[in-house]
């Protein structure tokens, strides 16, 4: 298991989003170490998807900061941010969003082809590493549900993200590709990366080190599980 | 490595490749509007060419006299024949008039050549025959209807000629000639007949000649034989080449509208058709702009598939157009058409244009899109 940094990749300082009258996130802080793998939780419409959003760049709180190593995101444009998704961020989503013209190769270079320069072979070993390399040439809609997530966790990794933020990574997923795909953020986790994952499933969040619970945009829970892998979910602390 | 410029044209491709039934929408758009254009085009450049043989149906359009109110010689007459382009020379016909009597009732007589007359004035109508042996004689209609001389009957022609010494020849009338004009009042021989009768040989008090030319060929052409030949003095028929200039023109405009109105057409069907591909591909977009596309790179994606499309369909409406075209001038002019292979780059430019233009709006629509909102299905 990989140690944790003392150095903070994200924090996170009294953020609030509010739609109009709705309140999506209500004055949160919080604190991601570097290497940390984290889980956030909580029922529909607590605030995850949001909170998921602003740490990666894709939206901006209406309130309160956020610093992405030591960057404040509240100081950047809309190009800035764009730069930082572009530099820094690793994204994977529950629906894959695999552009469905391009192949599995492809879909990777694209991640490469916005970053900086389109690499086939650097390409080939990413999908080598979630062990999709012979269906390299395949569309997505010759693919399983598994195989395409993990196409996009190759996308992700492909520019050496700070931060790899997954969205119900195994909501799409029977048991044995999710199983699959948790073995590898596991091992992107092993390799030091920082990974966030929003989900639903206790197995999931098991598999984190750490994990927090939202409910109607407020931080409730904030618990260290002992033991990684572990099938039980004991809080360690709780945030009121 | 693949250079990103290599790799964005490769998006390009693989898009309009992998998704060849919005690809067939948009080329189809692009191709018919190239076809008409290029069609159009054609027949616009060949439109003079191809017209100028029907408005020699409606007569001369030069005409040729002697300086001041004196007779031209023939001599100087072939010589302004020979400045001609023979390729557009459609007919020359030398006319010579001659106050004349039958039966002590006056007539214009006229000499002719009637082989050049049937090619410089294809608008007579002749009952009867057409002179052929020397001593035929061709009335006008109105002649035929207030006299005994109409078809069948002889005739004795006489009068004085320049000398002021008489001369009588006797004639059979073989036809009768209907213009409409002041033809209708005249005798008609051969200029051979009209040369016998009076012993005056080798003058012409008019030529009139029928060329395939537009009006400023036809005015360069009059200048060149006064130029050259100053006791004849050349003028142009504007009752004909102004009617030309004119209808050319106008089917000129109306052909150039046309093809606006295509190019119109085919930029509001591109911009339909890449504004419903920027909306079936919102969700791409937004991913894109998650991944860390800026607006201006998503923007110039969406412009680069415009560009192939008008190429493409460009390149292929060209060659449609060429064939409709030829289809066209053959079908109406029963001719055939001369491809002008350079309107094709040219074509496939304009196409590239239209495209772009029509791109504009897709293209700002598909730049303001939020990734956060589409990726979650907003």
């Amino acid at each position: 298991m990989n140690a944790l940094s003392d150095k903070h990749i994200l924090e996170i300082f009294n953020v609030s989003k509010i739609y109009g009258s709705v309140v999506a996130l209500n004055n949160i802080s919080l604190a991601v170490p570097q290497g940390q793998w984290l889980a956030i939780m909580g029922p529909s419409g607590s605030g995850k998807t949001t909170l998921m959003n602003i740490i990666g760049c894709l939206d901006t709180p209406s309130e309160g900061k956020v610093l992405l190593d030591d960057l404040n995101l509240g100081n950047l444009s809309h190009s800035g941010l764009t730069a930082i998704r572009r530099e820094s961020i690793g994204l994977i989503f529950q629906e894959f969003h695999l552009i469905s013209y391009l192949t599995a190769l492809e879909n990777v270079m694209v991640a490469q082809y916005y970053h900086s320069l389109v690499d086939e072979v650097e390409a080939l070993e990413a999908l080598a590493r979630v062990g999709l390399r012979e269906r390299a040439k395949h569309l997505p809609k010759q693919l399983s549900g598994g195989e395409q997530q993990r196409v996009c966790i190759a996308r992700a990794l492909i520019n050496h993200p700070k931060l790899i933020l997954a969205d119900e990574p195994t909501g799409n997923l029977d048991e044995a590709n999710e199983n699959l795909v948790m073995d590898i953020l596991r091992q992107l986790r092993d390799q030091g990366s920082t990974i966030i994952v929003v989900t639903h499933a206790q197995e999931v969040a098991a598999r984190a080190e750490r994990v927090i619970v939202l409910e109607h945009g407020r931080l409730v829970q904030d618990k260290l599980n002992d033991k990684v892998n572990s099938d039980s979910l004991e809080p360690s602390s709780e945030v009121a | 490595m693949i250079s990103n410029r290599s790799f964005m044209l490769r998006l390009a491709f693989w898009s309009l490749a992998r998704r060849r039934s919005r690809l067939l929408a948009a080329l189809v758009g692009v191709a018919l509007g190239a076809v008409i254009l290029l069609g159009m085009v054609t027949l616009c450049y060949d439109l003079p060419r191809q017209l100028s043989q029907e408005f020699r149906a409606y007569g001369a359009n030069l005409a040729l006299a002697g300086l001041g109110s004196g007779r031209m010689s023939l001599l100087d007459l072939a010589k302004a024949r020979e400045l001609l382009p023979k390729d557009s020379l459609v007919g020359l016909t030398a006319f010579r008039y001659e106050s004349t009597r039958n039966r002590l009732r006056p007539y214009t007589a006229v000499g002719v050549d009637f082989d050049q007359v049937k090619k410089t004035s294809p608008f007579w109508r002749v009952t009867g025959q057409w002179p052929k042996e020397p001593g035929d004689l061709l009335v006008g209609s109105d002649i035929a209807l207030g006299t005994d001389l109409k078809e069948g009957a002889y005739a004795t022609i006489d009068g004085r000629n320049d000398k002021q010494e008489r001369y009588e020849k006797d004639f059979r009338i073989v036809g009768t000639v209907t213009t409409g004009g002041v033809e209708d009042g005249f005798i008609f021989m051969s200029l051979a007949d009209m040369e016998t009768m009076t012993s005056t040989p080798g003058v012409a008090d008019l030529a009139e000649v029928s060329l395939r030319l537009d009006s400023e060929s036809l005015k360069q052409k009059a200048a060149l034989i006064k130029e050259k030949i100053p006791n004849i003095e050349a003028r142009l028929v504007t009752r004909v080449t102004d009617s030309e200039t004119n209808i050319l023109g106008k089917l000129t405009y109306l052909v150039y509208l046309v093809a606006l109105i295509v190019l119109a057409l085919t930029m509001i069907c591109v911009a339909t058709t890449m504004m419903t591909v920027v909306l079936e591909r919102r969700k791409e977009i937004g991913l894109k702009k998650a991944l860390g596309a800026e607006s201006w790179r998503v923007g110039r994606e969406f412009l680069a598939e415009g560009i192939l499309i008008g190429l493409l369909g460009g390149f292929f409406g060209s060659l449609g157009g060429l064939i409709f075209a030829r289809v066209v001038a053959q079908s109406v002019f029963g001719r055939a058409l001369t491809p002008h292979l350079y309107l094709i780059p040219l074509t496939m430019l304009v196409m590239v244009l239209v495209t772009v233009v029509a791109c504009r709006a897709p293209v700002k629509r598909a730049a303001a899109v939020e990734p956060a909102l589409v990726l979650r299905g907003e």
